[in-house]
């Protein structure tokens, strides 16, 4: 028997990988041939989706991008030894983009078969929980204190902190919510986990439950995602069956359950306390802070809310222990960062490495250059809240306080590039109309000021008193950023002002007209 | 899950709309699944369902009226009979979304935003589909379809039948 890898990750699905599937099955049972097919999740080498592989002597080799019409051709070359082929990429742990990257949170996700608790335990699944279950609970959080996990979702507050709050605060009911709206564009880190390895996000809830003395748990996943939410929904079925969740878990007599929550198409549903006035059945508008959630969240209880990567990368350190953990990184940001490559690149996909790369290593190294074959102008980082950095910043190194220092942040680690036929003035556009299609509306400097912004940009690009609307664009930015309750009106002039501070030319239509579109 | 496609929508019915309310209040915070129920069984929320959810749930009309204004996912009119969602956010601007959308505005005669006038094709933006690697980006009836391009995205609206 040969096992042959075909994902069933919704990026590999979107470009063909479900085609593949069945015409790897049709020619195997045409051949007579004994292949037994699992389906992965993605390794996130997506320029080569869908990636087939299969399992050899000497590892496993892979084939990519495979279409449904190459299909008879692997079967004729016979690449269910591994054989040559066109598409050959050879040993996959062994093609550098996988090779150069330190895979912590993403061990398993697009090796084992996402729905198989067997192959979860098989690759090590669980042995953070277990040890977890031998632990005091304040053992815990000082094991996670320790690591120096910060929330990989946005914000960076660290993990270990978060969950003292939740654990220190007394009530009869305590939730942990994971964040999973991953709104920001250029982002897909926590869909990958929940399809290709969700039982390591239930893990990580089950072990946040432990340390805070939280018996439920939701999982909040956008609308945008129906197959993750499918997914999620299916593995903590399982899970339940498997005794990793209900009254009793592993036998240890502690109670933890689980359920996805479906959001419903708003970016603000991502900030935490809006996440949770929208789980209670409300408008999703910003919460004041305090009290913090840790102490008054869903329903009023103590609530630790992270996002999917900050809780799968829980269980590991509870199995290696935190000092493996915090050996990753540098300065204060300790461990790894799914970094996400996406936009107008050659190989576009995750990067899990320690934090430290530059971002000309990311972009052109891993990345290769743009798809287009032109220039790379730019790149955003963080979603459509991030700054816009220009190649002679390409220096500088991934991580939280170096990229705070030049007036950005990594945010959730979304990696986005442009060539050089982009146009700034129209991208800082669209910052604003983007805040004010998604504002809560709950602050005026938000809501009106938005507004006002795009109109502004709109002048500018008219060539309409150009230099009169950018002081009036950069004291909208001030009044947003100083006067907004959420960093939604407070950070949309990062991508702002820093396309106006770095691309100048592009806010004086005379030099340079609008590139054709 | 978001409505994907009218084809398959139920007519009026007050009494499901109260079953399916029935079934779901007593889950923690019941308002988001209810109302996400009703919008895919009958491929929007209809004004009379309000009160009556509201009813079940002890809440006020204005109450759930305000949420269901407030998400982007409940419709308050049906779409066509197939919705076509096109990523309009940096990653998808980046491999020129904008190209894609206007090649489908023109070819199909609709904006974004709007349903043709046989009422066959809904057009509507949306911002990530988390297939930013494989980008531009479009949900065609709820199916992702990553490196879109005009002709392509325009062949699978031709394959979705009428
Ligand atoms: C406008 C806005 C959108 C956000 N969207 C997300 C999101 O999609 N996913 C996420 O995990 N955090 C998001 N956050 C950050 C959350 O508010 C919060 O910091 C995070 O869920 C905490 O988890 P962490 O500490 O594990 O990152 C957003 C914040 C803001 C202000
Ligand atoms: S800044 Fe915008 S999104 Fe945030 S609370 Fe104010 S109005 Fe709402
Ligand atoms: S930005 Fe278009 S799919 Fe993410």
């Amino acid at each position: 028997m040969t096992r042959v890898f075909v994902p069933c990750d919704s990026a590999a699905l979107s470009v063909g990988a479900y085609d593949v599937a069945v015409a790897v099955a049709a020619e195997a049972t045409a051949r007579g041939l004994d292949v037994t097919m699992v389906r992965n999740g993605s390794r996130g080498l997506f320029w080569l989706e869908p990636l087939v592989e299969v399992e050899t002597p000497r590892g496993r080799v892979g084939y990519g991008p495979v279409h449904a019409a190459d299909v008879p051709s692997l079967f004729a070359a016979d690449f269910l030894s591994g054989a040559a082929h066109p598409l050959r990429q050879g040993v996959v742990e062994a093609i550098p983009y996988l090779a150069n990257q330190q895979r912590l949170t993403f061990a398993r996700c697009g090796i084992i078969d996402a729905y198989s608790f067997d192959d979860y335990l098989a690759h090590g699944g669980l042995r953070g929980l277990r040890r977890a279950l031998e632990l005091e609970p304040a053992v815990i959080v000082g094991a996670v204190i320790d690591s120096g996990l910060r929330g990989r979702g946005g914000a960076g507050f660290p993990t270990g902190i978060k969950w003292r709050t939740a654990l220190q605060a007394e009530s009869a009911q305590k939730y942990i919510v994971c964040n999973a709206d991953e709104g920001d564009s250029g982002t897909y880190a926590d869909r990958m986990i929940m399809e290709g390895d969700p039982f390591i996000l239930i893990e990580g809830m089950v072990i946040a439950g432990l340390a805070v003395g939280a018996t439920k748990g939701f999982v909040y996943i956008r609308s945008e995602y129906p197959h993750a939410f499918r997914r999620m929904r299916r593995a903590i079925g399982v899970a339940r069956a498997r005794g990793l969740l209900g009254a009793d878990v592993l036998g240890s007599g502690r109670t933890f359950e689980l359920e996805a929550r479906l959001g419903a198409g708003a970016y603000i549903c991502g900030e935490e306390t809006s996440l949770l006035e929208s789980l209670e059945g409300r408008r999703g508008q910003i919460r004041y802070k305090p009290p913090l959630p840790a102490i008054s969240g869903l329903f009023a209880r103590p609530t630790v809310i992270n996002n999917v990567i900050s809780l799968a990368s829980v269980p590991i350190i509870l199995d290696r222990g935190a000092a493996f953990y915090r050996e990753f990184g540098s300065g204060r940001s300790r461990g790894t960062m799914p970094i996400q490559l996406a936009g107008n690149v050659k190989r576009g996909g995750i990067i899990e490495r320690a934090f430290g790369l530059t971002l000309g290593e990311i972009v052109e190294e891993f990345g290769g250059g743009t798809q287009s074959g032109r220039p790379v102008r730019c790149v955003q980082v963080g979603g459509p809240l991030g700054a816009y950095w220009p190649r002679h910043l390409f220096d500088v190194p991934f991580d939280y306080e170096a990229f705070a220092e030049r007036g950005g942040m990594i945010g959730h680690a979304g990696v986005v590039v442009f060539d050089d036929t982009v146009n700034l003035a129209r991208q800082a556009r669209f910052a604003f109309a983007f805040c004010a299609l998604e504002s809560c509306g709950k602050c005026t400097p938000c809501r009106i000021g938005a507004q006002r912004g795009v109109e502004a940009i709109d002048r500018v690009i008219r060539g309409d008193r150009p230099a009169a609307q950018i002081a009036l664009v950069r004291d909208l930015c001030e009044v947003m950023r100083d006067g907004s309750l959420c960093a939604l009106g407070g950070l949309t002039p990062l991508p702002v002002l820093s396309a106006i501070e770095h691309f100048p030319e592009d806010f004086e239509p005379l030099r340079r007209p609008v590139a054709a579109q | 899950m978001r409505s994907t496609t009218n084809g398959a929508a139920a007519p009026w019915d007050a009494a499901a709309v109260v079953m399916i309310a029935q079934e779901l209040k007593d889950l923690d915070g019941p308002l988001l699944p209810i109302l996400h129920a009703v919008n895919d069984r009958f491929g929007f929320i209809d004004e009379r369902a309000v009160p009556l959810i509201a009813d079940v749930l002890n809440l006020t009309r204005a109450e759930v009226h305000g949420v269901v204004s407030f998400y982007h996912d409940f419709r308050r009119a049906p779409a066509g009979r197939h919705v076509i969602k096109v990523c309009c956010a940096e990653a998808c601007q980046a491999m020129g979304c904008e190209r894609v959308v206007a090649e489908v505005e023109e070819e199909l005669g609709v904006a974004l935003g709007g349903t043709t006038p046989d009422n066959r094709v809904t057009l509507e933006p949306v911002y990530c589909l988390g297939n930013c690697a494989l980008s531009p980006a479009a949900l065609v009836d709820g199916k992702l379809h990553g490196r879109m391009d005009g002709a392509r995205l325009l062949a699978l609206v031709r394959g979705a039948g009428r």
